[in-house]
């Protein structure tokens, strides 16, 4: 088993360290080392302020993450730039064929949102499966999705849907696809300087049918592999399919190999089973404490067909 | 005023501590601020087993806000080690369980080695917690790795010696015999031979540990803050560490946030912090995070087996042979005690003619391993009770049914097992209707004949139903002793102190209803003190479930005592005989005559020194008594557990349907309390035998450091539980209770791997280990289709 531990430590986030770092090799302290604290009041002004302390600044949103990685001193930031008090990076809105979600949003508001609900039942079910209510009460979409953690929902969510993600910096703007985003674990496309600041996501198409369906050790967990579904029918054949896996492998991933078989042969029974043992093997998950490899790839098999299945009931392509 | 009041005990009284727990209103150790108070940070080993060359303190005595940065070398001739770690053993023990102990003491801080990961070897005192921490992380320690002694299985043959004065790694052996185990097996017509093997897990209450110490010059005395299960026990240690007269130490536990055996001995904390309190003259906090906590609070279980059963064609059992293992890891903070009760356990409810056990305790590169919720019990438990499923497989028979055949029956009651117990007294189980528990809990599932049929059904189906079962006994309200204080003073109110130290469970409320019924009194008039040394002179503490009985014995012989002195001075200003006198409401009266009465306020006034009494001759002043209740021996509650479970075959996990436990615990004083109290540790049991597990790698290094990857079941995780009292009186008391807080926590684990081997039955399961994983499940329906096809 690949993992290492650290004075008691193997992860604090859904994945395991794979190196031991500088930062590891002191006590873990609870405590977080001294740092200070900026609370910028608009965008501008922390978009100035990454822009001016490059890598010593760390962006704080919920601190779901990012807090219990200071506390044991994993992290040690010169600076955190606090975005929450910067009024307008918390909405969802309509704009056209897409909704627009701000970055500051909190995981319970799209949980709680009728239009999210209406346009896009896939994120709003995915939301409902972040860790507990309080988590989701602080943690934001945008938090999330920086954070990177492979095995946290949203970034199998914005695959899945074709998300765009917006950063800004001192630079300007950047329209970033979801596929261009998450590079490897905890580590996405953004440069020091820049912020995630709005998710544009495609509404739901008529006709289409979504399902996230996940698996953990013990509700609230980070998934053991979880998987997001997004298809949709024309006559009962599926025209778009779409299929991302979260907690098997280094990050979220598209299911090309089952998307392409649900593409062609359809939601039959058997047509489920070979996207589903094209799901397994296309994963490459590592071994935990929770679950060897094996286990994990075995579950992203099964959440691909329970995902499918789910998605072509709701679509009424399935009974 | 009503003239008798009903009975509070048997009632479900209203907990009078949530008043203010519900609140957020309690004072945990954590809430303590005092004036001029510091902060302790401790560093800890991240080595399993190092030699200490050398720790450099200077860059973090430089530090801003630091007091005082000290390594082991410095207090080594200054603070004696935590000794006498064995808990006494009396002769009827030793003389059944043949014991070899050489328990190592344990130094608060070590100077020449560390023994696990979390063993503390420097602190800091710094201004407050944060400045402690970065100063902390400045001390640099030369340390020379040393070979790991990983488990108990590998220590035996280890080179390396976890302490140098113990060869083999053996620190203490035990050895009970009940009949000839050697024949009675060589004649067996049966033989069942397995290993089982029951996972490190440990007590992870809700409140990490904590102690805040201030010392008083003017009168060098010190009192200890400590959220503890161990009041007194923590005053002899620290006053015998500090020099000092047990009277000048004041040790209280104030709200305790669960403790589960976890706080029930004294930790290097407990002294260390009162010593750097008396040194700095200034109060000082430590307070454990749950880092620490899970590196170096107690562990506990760890056990392997390997066991012989013999039976007959009956499945009758007729001999148990059980040699096993405890890890006990680095030091032993209460001897051999679970090693112990683990032997006096095995053959719980079992009529079983011979037996044999062997034991030894190994010390190991872990963390020590003490007594957490049933305390050497699971691990029998779970090792019996496996084997009795395989015996039943063995023989086509249901394991219920092998159960009745093999129980004691009511009419053997008092049952003698043949083996000493804990306080050397000979086991005899008091009372109790074994078999009437486990037909109780199978009616509670739905009845075994309806289960069989649904459960057939849905294999037709493609799906798993399992049912296991568990059943256990005992021994709970263990000596030595508890002392009590009763007052009656001229507020007529009745004061109650006790060496108990809740942790959550209710004492406060429970000992009140005890002592309203002792005096008649309302439960509004009985004020009740507990955890707190300045209190009661010798107590004992919350630990091994015994508060109930032994407590509730030192109430009721201390208020006997103020009682004989109320009646007579009642019949004195009466001018009545005392054998006409009755407690009534409050009141002394004369029995028939309502009019003919005084209050216990007026009976106070009447029993104070000075020229105004009106004692008669002979009767000293003042209503108080002190009494120290020294049990016979144990009583012996049990339990039959019974669930229902589902296995997803895709996934392999576990969806536990219906969980009942049928609970005998004597007479109950707040069936309320007793119905959560038994929840309670079922959840702890659920979640050692699905969750919970202290993982180590092969170099000693635990890899369950935080809560992402110890898992304690939450809400969500809790399956419908039933738990059905049943209430057997204690003979051996006169309240006819028994000990209940531990119980729950001892069958889950059997039961669960019971239940999944039965619903996986067709597939040949066999879970002879904890905890019970998804991943094992579906590798066992894996190899099962594998076969088939």
């Amino acid at each position: 088993m690949g993992v290492i531990a650290v004075a008691g430590l193997t992860r604090i986030t859904g994945w395991v360290f794979d190196v031991v770092s500088e930062l590891q090799k002191r006590a873990n302290p609870v405590k977080p080392p001294l740092l200070d604290i900026l609370a910028p009041s608009s965008l501008a002004e922390a978009l100035s302020l990454l822009s001016e302390h490059g890598d010593a600044a760390m962006p704080l949103a919920g601190g779901q993450s990012l807090v219990p990685l200071l506390n044991f001193r994993l992290s040690r930031p010169d600076i955190l730039v606090d975005l929450n008090r910067i009024a307008n990076l918390a909405y969802i809105k309509d704009v056209g064929d897409q909704i627009a979600i701000g970055a500051m949003t909190r995981e319970r508001a799209i949980e709680e949102s009728d239009l999210v609900r209406q346009v896009s039942p896939l994120l709003q079910e995915a939301t409902t499966q972040i860790a507990h209510l309080p988590i989701r009460s602080r943690g934001t979409i945008g938090g999330s999705l920086a954070n990177a953690d492979p095995a946290a929902e949203y970034p199998a969510v914005v695959l899945a849907l074709e998300c765009e993600i917006v950063v800004q910096s001192v630079r300007g703007e950047r329209r970033i696809k979801a596929a261009d985003f998450f590079e490897d674990i905890l580590t996405t496309a953004l440069a020091p300087d820049e912020l995630l600041t709005e998710i544009t996501v495609p509404k739901a198409p008529v006709g289409s049918g979504s399902a996230f369906v996940e698996i953990a050790r013990r509700h609230g967990d980070y998934a053991l592999a979880g998987v997001a579904a997004q298809i949709t029918f024309a006559n009962g054949a599926p025209t778009d399919v779409r299929l991302a896996v979260c907690g098997a492998g280094t990050t979220a991933s598209r299911l090309t190999v089952a998307e392409e078989i649900i593409q062609r042969y359809g939601v039959g029974a058997e047509a489920i089973k070979a996207a589903s043992d094209a799901a397994a093997a296309s994963v490459d998950p590592m071994s935990d404490l929770h679950a060897s490899a094996d286990y994990r790839r075995r579950l992203a098999g099964v959440m691909t067909s329970q995902a499918v299945e789910k998605a072509a009931q709701r679509a009424g392509v399935r009974s | 005023m009503v003239d008798t009041m009903p009975s509070y005990i048997g009632r479900s009284v209203v907990r009078r501590e949530d008043n203010r727990l519900l609140k957020g209103a309690g004072t945990f150790v954590g809430d303590m601020k005092l004036e001029g108070m510091v902060h302790v940070a401790i560093v800890r080993s991240q080595q399993a087993h190092a030699r200490i060359n050398s720790v450099d303190l200077e860059a973090a005595r430089n530090a801003d806000g630091v007091v005082l940065a000290l390594a082991g070398a410095e207090l080594k001739d200054v603070l004696p080690p935590i000794s006498g770690m064995q808990v006494a053993a009396p002769k009827g023990w030793r003389d059944g369980m043949d014991p070899h102990i050489e328990i190592p003491d344990q130094t608060l801080v070590p100077y020449d080695k560390l023994r696990y990961v979390g063993e503390p070897y420097a602190l800091v005192v710094a201004g407050d917690r944060y400045m402690a921490e970065d100063a902390a992380e400045l001390i640099e320690g030369d340390f020379e790795p040393l070979p790991p002694v990983a488990n108990a299985e590998v220590a035996l043959d280890a080179e390396a010696l976890v302490h140098d004065h113990l060869p083999g790694n053996i620190a203490a052996t035990l050895h009970a015999k009940k009949g000839d185990g050697e024949a009675a097996l060589a004649t067996a017509p049966h033989r069942l031979k397995r290993r089982y093997f029951h996972h490190r897990y440990a007590a992870m209450p809700m409140e990490c540990r904590g102690v805040v110490a201030e010392y008083d010059s003017r009168t060098d005395s010190i009192t200890v803050w400590s959220s503890t299960q161990v009041v007194h026990w923590v005053r002899r240690e620290v006053a015998n560490a500090l020099g000092m007269p047990e009277d000048r130490v004041r040790v209280v536990a104030p709200d305790v946030g669960g403790g589960f055996g976890g706080k029930g001995h004294v930790y290097p904390e407990d002294i260390l912090i009162a010593y750097l309190a008396k040194r700095l003259g200034r109060p000082v906090k430590w307070l454990e995070d749950r880092h620490e906590h899970l590196l170096n609070a107690a562990h506990s279980r760890d056990n392997l087996f390997d066991i012989e059963v013999g039976y007959d064609d009956d499945g009758r059992i007729s001999v148990v042979k059980n040699y096993f293992l405890v890890d006990s890891g680095a030091y032993s903070p209460v001897g051999a005690a679970i090693a112990g009760n683990s032997i006096a356990h095995f053959m719980g409810p079992y009529d079983i003619p011979h037996y044999e056990a062997d034991c030894k305790v190994m010390m190991t590169n872990r963390t020590p391993n003490a007594p957490y919720r049933g305390a050497g019990r699971p691990e029998v438990a779970f090792a019996m009770e496996r084997s009795i499923d395989l015996i039943a497989n063995e023989l086509g028979l249901d394991p219920a049914e092998v159960r009745f055949r093999n129980m004691i029956q009511p009419e053997q009651m008092p049952y003698a097992v043949g083996l000493p117990y804990r306080d050397g007294v000979m086991i005899e189980y008091d009372s109790g209707d074994y078999p009437e528990a486990l037909r109780k809990a199978l009616d509670g599932i739905g009845g075994l004949d309806a289960f069989r049929a649904r459960q057939k059904e849905a294999l037709a189906d493609g799906r798993y139903l399992g049912l296991g079962l568990g059943c256990y006994v005992e021994g709970t309200g263990i000596g030595p002793f508890e002392g009590a204080t009763v007052k009656i003073d001229s507020s007529g109110k009745v004061m109650v102190a006790t060496g108990a130290c809740p942790q959550g469970q209710g004492h406060e409320t429970a000992f009140a209803q005890v002592a309203a019924d002792i005096w008649n009194v309302d439960i509004d008039d009985v004020v009740v003190t507990l955890a707190d040394t300045s209190h009661v002179t010798m107590g004992y503490g919350t630990i091994a479930s015994r508060s109930a009985v032994t407590a509730s014995g030192a109430i009721k012989d201390s208020s006997d005592k103020v009682k004989e002195k109320v009646f007579a001075i009642a019949a004195n200003v009466l001018e009545a005989s005392e054998s006409d006198l009755e407690l009534r409401g409050g009141s002394v009266g004369v029995i028939g005559v309502p009019e003919m009465s005084m209050t216990l306020k007026e009976v106070a006034r009447a029993a104070l020194p000075g020229w105004i009494h009106q004692r008669p001759e002979g009767i000293e002043a003042g209503l108080e008594g002190t009494a120290y209740y020294e049990p016979p021996t144990v009583t012996w509650a049990y339990a039959a557990n019974a669930a229902i479970l589902e296995i997803d075959a895709q996934t392999g996990v576990v969806k536990i349907e219906n969980y009942v436990e049928v609970h005998d615990a004597g007479t109950l004083i707040n069936p309320g309390i007793a119905d959560g109290q038994v929840k309670g540790g079922l959840v702890q049991g659920i979640g050692g035998g699905l969750f919970e597990e202290l993982s180590y790698d092969e170099h000693g290094q635990l890899m369950t450091g935080s809560f992402m990857d110890y898992l304690l079941p939450t809400a969500s995780d809790v399956p419908p539980i039933n738990v059905i009292h049943t209430e057997t009186p204690s003979p051996r008391n006169s309240f006819g209770f028994k000990g209940l807080g531990e119980g729950g926590a001892i069958a889950p684990p059997v039961v669960i791997a019971n239940a999944v081997c039965d619903a996986l039955k067709s597939f040949g399961a066999e879970i002879n280990s904890t905890p019970v994983r998804a991943e094992q499940i579906l590798n066992i329906l894996d190899a099962g289709v594998a076969a088939a096809e």
